[in-house]
């Protein structure tokens, strides 16, 4: 005989052991979360060093935001950044998953391969891009000149070096969109494509009207992916070029960096964060908007 | 005639994305003059460049701290992940649906608006320079929790009421009961957070300036960029073939699991 008091009890005690099984993280979200973004409301009416008392100046680190144009400068890399990577990125993705997606054999090794850049540390392939692009020695000069093509300045000239991190980043990134369009393909019904051969379409009709209006939710997830992956560039410009040439490759990330660890302008560190953060979050809205309800 | 097209193209893409990691293992080696050429081999390879790396940077110790820091993340995220996605998915508590909510909003945050903030929390508490100043920012995820989950919805409550009746705590309806079930989102929240703490770089630059305590990829940026590597071509190229060895390895054993993991971070983002 099972005891209604008792099953009324063990809902009671359970109710309990759900508040217990989330309190670590009621604890975590307070202090690493809730906090932190609490304090950031602070900070950015503030100027402070971390050393002495913090100063409130109203607006005023909004005011220099304005007039900064290394503020302008970090936003123009970045939209240079992202018109080049997200493009560069869908294209190549898009490619190698239609030719994964074939009936050829070593297709887990080849896409195993495909997905190498992307576990490995974004350090580690900083160090390696940096030799590859070499102006005198690099790889890619080499086989450039053996076919006998000019040299690029790849990472020396301030038009070149953003065009090349994106390269780069592209490179590192690809393999998760080729995995990602990989699924969108699969998940595409044959009777699909069946009833189109039906109809007389062209392979190349069957993939202007079937596939690519199929795998629009594939290019919306890339594009969100990469423009926050984009607005958080960090090591690869920090290493491979410190953002030079000329500020060509400071992206915000390493501004915000720079401020706070240089100069220490925290306030002014918080401030460009906070409005990175506004940017980012009015971007990526902007972009599921456009793009999901663009006809198809 | 398509096929060998295909072929072609797929080869020409193992070439692309496989080659700059054989060009730098094969130039770690090298002796520097040689460095600059495509071919992997020479009749003078040398340990030179590992032998300078090892002995400018404590580099031993980095990958002693980063596994202490990436095994005790991971392990704090999953264990806690999992105790709050199975109160999210199976436990009713006053609060249940606020929390979850909560949760989504936590994720949609850019890393950014808290970034400097947390720098300052860290001196306050006095934890710069310490583990802990690594670990816990990091012990918990939201994107995990929703993970977790996401897949403990999907197992039968009717389990679970059993196991109740049969007076088993809810403590041990997860771990003896939910957990053996769990097996494909514990690989993957433990893999994507090995992967994320691994290869963090910005925030041990942030909070860990004494040597001894840096993680593997931060001293590896510090010996690029801070000029210990005296330009030596193939000191760096050594230092980040023995920053990506341990992962490249790693992936070779466990390939279809890191690919499923990191696409699904991908696919639900």
């Amino acid at each position: 005989m099972i005891n209604l008091r008792d099953i009324i009890h063990r809902a009671k005690h359970s109710d309990r052991t759900g508040y217990w099984f989330v309190l670590p993280y009621v604890i975590f979200f307070l202090a690493f979360v809730a906090y932190p973004l609490f304090f950031s409301f602070i900070l950015i009416f503030h100027r402070w060093n971390i050393v002495t008392p913090m100063e409130w100046i109203g607006l005023k680190n909004f005011a220099r935001l304005l007039q900064d144009p290394l503020f302008f400068k970090s936003l123009v890399n970045t939209l240079t950044f992202l018109l080049i990577h997200i493009p560069l990125q869908i294209v190549v993705a898009l490619m190698f998953a239609l030719l994964l997606n074939t009936k050829v054999k070593l297709r887990g090794f080849f896409r195993a391969l495909y997905f190498l850049p992307v576990v490995v540390s974004g350090v580690a392939v900083t160090i390696l891009w940096q030799q590859l692009y070499s102006y005198d020695y690099g790889v890619l000069n080499t086989l450039l000149r053996s076919i006998g093509l000019s040299p690029v300045p790849w990472l020396i000239d301030s038009s070149w070096a953003m065009p090349s991190v994106a390269i780069m980043a592209t490179w590192k990134n690809v393999g998760i969109y080729i995995v990602l369009f990989l699924v969108g393909l699969q998940n595409i019904p044959a009777e699909l494509y069946e009833a189109a051969s039906l109809d007389g379409a062209t392979r190349l009709r069957q993939f202007r009207h079937i596939t690519l209006p199929m795998l629009n939710p594939t290019v919306v997830v890339i594009i969100v992916l990469s423009t926050i992956g984009g607005f958080s560039l960090f090591i690869e410009p920090y290493v491979l070029t410190g953002g030079g040439p000329m500020q060509s490759t400071l992206s915000g990330m390493l501004y915000i960096y720079n401020q706070a660890f240089y100069f220490n302008h925290m306030g002014y560190a918080a401030t460009l964060g906070f409005v990175f953060a506004l940017v980012i979050l009015v971007v990526v809205l902007v972009q599921r908007k456009v793009v999901e309800t663009e006809p198809t | 005639m398509r096929n060998t097209f295909i072929y072609f193209m797929l080869i020409l893409g193992a070439v692309l994305f496989a080659y700059p990691f054989l060009w730098m293992i094969a130039g770690s080696l090298k002796p520097e003059l040689e460095i600059g050429s495509l071919g992997l081999f020479s009749p003078n390879m040398t340990t030179q460049s590992y032998e300078a790396v090892l002995t400018k940077i404590p580099i031993g110790k980095a990958f002693v701290n980063s596994l202490i820091v990436s095994l005790a993340t991971t392990t704090s995220v999953v264990l806690f992940g999992s105790m709050v996605g199975y109160a999210l998915a199976k436990l009713k508590f006053v609060g249940n649906k606020a929390l979850y909510m909560l949760i989504l909003f936590t994720m949609m945050i850019p890393f950014q608006i808290v970034l400097i903030p947390q720098y300052i929390l860290m001196v306050k508490l006095g934890w710069t320079d310490t583990y802990l100043a690594l670990i816990a920012p990091t012990m918990m995820s939201a994107f995990s929790i929703t993970l977790f989950r996401q897949f403990f919805m999907g197992i039968p409550s009717a389990l679970i009421d059993a196991a109740r009746i049969d007076g088993c705590s809810e403590k041990r309806i997860l771990f003896s009961i939910v957990w053996p079930l769990s097996r494909p989102v514990i690989v993957t929240v433990a893999i994507l957070t090995f992967m994320s703490s691994w290869n963090e770089v910005l925030w041990p630059l942030m909070v860990v300036r004494e040597r001894s305590l840096m993680t593997m990829p931060q001293i590896v940026t510090l010996f690029t960029i801070g000029g210990e590597a005296e330009s030596q071509l193939g000191s760096l190229l050594a230092a980040a073939t023995l920053l990506s060895l341990p992962v490249i390895i790693a992936y070779s054993f466990f390939q279809k699991y890191f690919i499923e993991s990191m696409a699904s971070s991908g696919l639900k983002g």
